[in-house]
């Protein structure tokens, strides 16, 4: 399971597993805890990722090319376990993880000290076996929250999401931007009247302005395509994620 | 009990695994659909655009040469190829247009994998003065050039897909990232029985105009039902149109899903036959898909069988024992269309290729008095590149 971290804004990055190789997602992992990242989300990779843009996309492409399989994602949760007590957490569309049997999956998360599991493709509605599961084994379940969702979706996510709730901060897919919408402070606070739960939000944030702007209103910030852009060049990398927690830090 | 039930279920197969952002969009197509279901001025609308622009209801012919080539019995055709555009397709682009006007939504976006459903809704959105742009895969663009020229003629714009398998799968994929975008003032039309609740169950109703007509033609023609109806399944929307009315009576039902290169090569489109459950594009239901879940390329001549799912609807049909499904290959349906063409004089398209070969192949093992009707769900002018390559003619 995920607590609330009381003492400052989170900051959770995304890794597509396998993305440039295993051994450095590893690696990068245990490089983001230390460079002040909060929680770390693994991505399991996926042939048809429809909620992502060209840049997941291409990094689960290539994955794939590795025969990253649902397993080595285990493995590699396993290993970054053993440099960092951080909460882990898996995003996986919901095949890999069916395909894989949804019990067999949360157990092996569980001996692996993985602390939960985002599905972007699996609704409320249809999580009903999940959830059984993931509680069974002490796992958080997080579920998802758009601009476009109704009230009633609301309240009925902010009661089933466990750990925190995912805000998406724009109708479309993931994918670094350069402006994210004028509605985003209006929908955190319409979340925030229905729930005391922590309420992260992602998908096109990728610089300073934009986390600070984000965690004004929101508990914490989720970055993913534009970690991927920048996997290959440690530096830059490093001084992005130092620079995000900056931006958190000074609120 | 009627199916699906409230949450899109057939059975245990169906249901809406979408991104969040997608569900309010789907709940208020479903709430337009039950409305639009429920009015009958909706189904008159629907009726008249039928007729005066498409050309319903299309004949069921019998095909004598045939029937007689086949040893006697009787063969008989229903010719949803001489439908405006060429295929059933229209059909559910007609029903989902009259909602987008209802919905009040001014853009429209679609997939197309031959191109007969992009060049459908291509026609449709003309009709109505919707905005309309059409996904297809790169390798279907190059196969299938003249439905590219005819969907721009219409003033649909048509984006290249150049992920993935550059196929009707990943041209889905990418009109599903375009509607996640643009939700709120874009209607997704999806052009077969997939996809999340209510498509599956909206597009039946829509096509199953193909059964109605077909019934209420056999009944007048021989003052009885036919013992075997016989359609081709790629998603599977013609084939659930014209069986859907029928599900009730004695008459055996065919699915014919495309063997490919044959179904011990592994490259093929046959998910009924040769796949397992898993989730895709919004639905569970059958699926082509390595051990490890992720979803396999596939292959067929016919670019529009050529999609690893299914609808959830012919899972549940197959898990019940109601429907029987076989698979033809290549050479199977290359067979199908040049038979078609010589005896007939009527050029089908590689799609129901594939359901008139296996009708040759059964017709002999059936008694004189036996009565066939395949669905022949689009005629053949899009494929003669595909053809005349394959025969080594060009």
């Amino acid at each position: 399971m995920i607590g609330p971290l009381a003492h400052r804004k989170a900051l959770v990055v995304y890794l597509t597993v396998g993305y440039p190789s295993l051994q450095r997602t590893v690696e990068l992992a245990s490089l983001l805890s230390t460079w002040g990242s909060d929680i770390i989300e693994l991505g399991i990779p996926f042939s048809d990722p429809l909620a992502d843009g060209t840049t997941i996309q291409k990094a689960d492409e290539e994955a794939l090319k590795s025969r990253v399989t649902p397993s080595a994602c285990l493995e590699v949760a396993q290993a970054i376990r053993q440099r960092t007590s951080l909460p882990l957490l898996f995003m996986t569309y919901y095949n890999p993880i069916f395909s894989f049997g949804l019990p067999k999956f949360c157990q092996e998360c569980e001996g692996r000290k993985v602390n939960g599991i985002i599905v972007p493709d699996l609704p409320p509605e249809e999580g009903e076996e999940l959830e059984e599961l993931t509680s069974r084994y002490g796992l958080s379940l997080v579920y998802l929250l758009a601009p476009t969702s109704s009230e009633e979706r609301m309240e009925l996510i902010a009661r089933k999401s466990q750990g925190f709730i995912y805000l998406i901060s724009l109708t479309g897919v993931t994918g670094a931007r350069d402006s994210l919408p004028t509605y985003l402070e209006d929908f955190v606070l319409k979340v925030r009247k229905k729930t005391p739960k922590p309420l992260y939000m992602g998908f096109g944030i990728s610089s300073p302005s934009q986390a600070r702007r984000v965690a004004q209103v929101a508990d914490g910030i989720i970055v993913g395509s534009r970690i991927l852009e920048l996997v290959e060049d440690e530096q830059r990398l490093k001084d992005f994620i130092l620079s995000l927690r900056e931006a958190l830090d000074s609120l | 009990m009627k199916l699906p039930d409230s949450k899109g279920y057939f059975g245990p197969y169906g249901g809406r695994f979408v991104p969040e952002t997608l569900v309010s969009a789907l709940e208020e197509l479903n709430r337009a659909y039950s409305k639009a279901k429920a009015d009958p001025q909706f189904w008159e609308e629907f009726d008249c655009l039928g007729r005066d622009f498409a050309g319903r209801p299309t004949p069921l012919y019998f095909a004598s040469n045939l029937s007689r080539k086949f040893g006697g019995v009787k063969v008989v055709l229903k010719r949803e190829d001489l439908v405006h555009t060429g295929a059933h397709k229209i059909n559910n682009c007609l029903g989902q247009a009259l909602l987008v006007k209802r919905m009040g939504k001014k853009r429209v976006v679609a997939e197309t994998g031959a191109g007969q459903h992009g060049v459908a809704s291509a026609a449709v959105c003309a009709l109505m003065g919707l905005e309309c742009v059409v996904y297809m895969g790169e390798e279907d663009m190059a196969r299938q050039r003249m439905n590219v020229f005819r969907m721009e003629l219409l003033g649909a714009k048509v984006r290249k897909v150049t992920s993935g398998s550059r196929t009707l799968k990943d041209a889905i994929s990418e009109a599903i990232r375009d509607w996640v975008t643009n939700v709120g003032n874009t209607h997704y039309l999806l052009g077969s029985v997939v996809g999340p609740h209510p498509y599956p169950m909206m597009i039946r109703d829509f096509q199953s105009i193909i059964g109605k007509e077909t019934r209420d033609q056999v009944l007048e023609k021989y003052g009885r039902l036919p013992d075997v109806i016989i359609a081709c399944v790629g998603g599977g929307s013609n084939a659930i149109g014209i069986f859907y009315p029928f599900l009730d009576d004695p008459v055996e039902l065919i699915g014919v899903e495309a063997a490919g290169r044959g179904m011990e090569s592994g490259e093929h489109a046959a998910s009924l036959s040769g796949g397992r459950v898993g989730v895709l594009h919004g639905t569970k239901s059958y699926l082509l898909q390595d051990s490890e879940g992720q979803v396999k390329g596939t292959h067929s001549i016919a670019p529009g069988l050529d999609y690893p799912g299914v609808g959830p609807e012919h899972s549940y049909l197959k898990k019940i024992g109601r429907t029987k499904y076989v698979a033809v290959d290549d050479e199977g349906a290359l067979e199908g269309f040049k038979l078609l063409s010589e005896t007939e004089g009527i050029i089908p398209a590689l799609e129901p290729s594939h359901a008139i070969y296996y009708a040759s192949k059964l017709a002999r093992d059936l008694s004189q008095d036996k009565l066939v009707v395949v669905n022949l769900s689009g005629r053949g002018d899009k494929d003669l590149d595909i053809v005349v390559q394959r025969m080594g003619k060009g």
